[in-house]
């Protein structure tokens, strides 16, 4: 038996956040606004189309989404 | 609810020009959640503390999909048209996408040009008609009814026609319905032109995404481009440019601040952004679907919440000296475009439509002033924006 464990990683450019928390509204379950910026709450997560879609609508493109084993760009899209 | 807490008037009395009511000020230090009746719809909580309003704004117990089909408080009989702002995450996820990849940053950077080339077009009329002239007429409508034209590939010629539209949506009309027909049918001819014609402006790129990828019903892709950006786009950048204007000529400190440092202008439109209120109430009421406590109080599930966002913007919580135009803040985390999910879709271009428009307006006007001081300027009188409806300037 195989097990296809993939992870993701999701980062957070501090210097480009501007806070707006659209990220968190698409994402609650990974990402949070803390002191104004947004925050991931574990380093890496399960794959789930929600963080590609805070990626994808971070007007600052802030956040980027990458294959944790294989540093794969998959977010946001461009 | 506590039963025998105040039921308050809402809105509450209008105030004049460009300040707010001080009852969000007492309402923020005595009563953080107020309960208010607006003139339609159920009894609601109001939050004015800027924590709150954030949870409120970002925390998924609290919903725009669950407002649907509600009595919801609003300052008028009919419901407002919602579309987008009416969908929670994912439904919301998948319009917004869609839409918000033609408005990061980088892409509205690359429109800074054109939109440079449009107000200096409008100033150039203004020089040749002479002075005074009204700001609204000849500036703050035309100029970001271009940019978005050009953004989205509606015709600018057709602007009298959305005009109409637009106040429709924005004030008090019984006709509201009608309107928005009216606008669907005037996009849906756009639309399907470009199913004869394809074209690469945003319209021409969201009918691709229905036609060939069926991201979005026809009905979204209508209200999305119409109401969402056209309508949205135009009625809120016109109506705070002259806003922004008014309070630079009745500051004068502020003025003079922003003509002998212009690098300070970006912070400079953030702090009219913090300080100014585009609407003269809350709206939009998010519906808690669990129990949910804020400062204290305890939100039932299925109760109503209005948040307002010119009383977060000053909370002395957050900002010091809240009640004062600062142009030299270090920090300034202001809400005036949303947070969470609905965070304004087209912020980052606005933002930079006010600083192009501004700094046209100082560089091509040195000695911009009032034409006739208050007499020489009117206000708008709708329920869903406010700011001056004529701004006479002299230069």
């Amino acid at each position: 038996m195989t097990v296809v464990d993939t992870r993701w990683r999701v980062t957070v450019d501090r210097d480009a956040c501007i806070g707006t928390g659209v990220c968190a509204g698409a994402a609650p379950r990974q990402i949070e606004i803390r002191a104004g910026k947004a925050s991931v709450l574990a380093a890496q997560t399960g794959p789930d189309e929600a963080v590609i879609d805070a990626a994808d609508m971070c007007p600052m493109s802030a956040i980027t989404v990458r294959d944790a084993t294989s540093g794969t760009l998959l977010a946001p899209a461009e | 609810m506590t039963i025998d807490q105040e039921i308050r008037d809402y809105p509450f009395r209008e105030s004049p020009g460009i300040d707010i009511d001080p009852t969000y000020k007492l309402l923020r230090s005595t009563e953080p959640l107020a309960r208010v009746q607006l003139p339609y719809g159920e009894v609601s909580w109001l939050v004015t503390r800027y924590e709150d309003v954030k949870t409120v704004l970002t925390d998924p117990r609290f919903s725009r999909a669950a407002a649907q089909g509600r009595d919801q408080p609003r300052t008028r009989a009919e419901m407002t048209y919602e579309g987008i702002i009416g969908l929670d995450p994912p439904d919301h996820t998948r319009l917004r996408k869609l839409a918000g990849k033609a408005l990061t940053a980088r892409r509205v950077n690359e429109m800074r040009e054109g939109a440079q080339r449009v107000a200096d077009e409008y100033v150039d009329e203004m020089i040749a008609k002479g002075s005074p002239g009204d700001l609204v007429e000849l500036f703050a409508l035309p100029y970001p009814t271009t940019v978005i034209c050009e953004l989205l590939g509606v015709p600018f010629e057709d602007r009298a026609q959305f005009r109409i539209w637009t106040q429709g949506l924005t004030s008090t009309s019984e006709q509201l319905t009608g309107y928005i027909e009216q606008l669907f049918d005037y996009m849906g001819k756009l639309v399907a032109q470009r199913r004869e014609h394809p074209t690469d402006d945003l319209l021409g790129a969201l009918v691709k995404a229905r036609d060939e990828d069926d991201r979005l019903t026809e009905q979204e892709l209508l209200g999305i481009a119409g109401v969402g950006l056209l309508l949205t786009g135009v009625e809120t950048v016109s109506t705070h440019i002259p806003n922004f204007v008014y309070a630079l000529l009745t500051h004068p400190e502020l003025m003079a601040q922003l003509r002998a440092d212009r690098s300070l202008m970006p912070a400079a439109v953030e702090e009219l952004l913090r300080m100014i209120p585009l609407n003269p109430a809350a709206m939009f009421p998010r519906y808690a679907v669990a129990d949910v406590t804020l400062s204290g109080t305890t939100v039932r599930a299925g109760e109503p919440v209005l948040v307002s966002l010119p009383g977060a913007n000053r909370d002395p919580k957050v900002f010091e000296n809240p009640e004062t135009f600062d142009f030299t803040r270090r920090q300034n985390p202001h809400v005036a475009f949303g947070h969470g999910s609905h965070h304004c879709l087209g912020a980052q271009l606005a933002r930079m439509e006010f600083q192009v428009a501004l700094h046209t307006l100082l560089d091509r006007f040195p000695e911009l002033r009032l034409a006739h001081g208050d007499e020489g300027v009117s206000w708008k009188s709708g329920l869903l924006v406010r700011g001056p409806n004529r701004l006479l300037v002299a230069w």
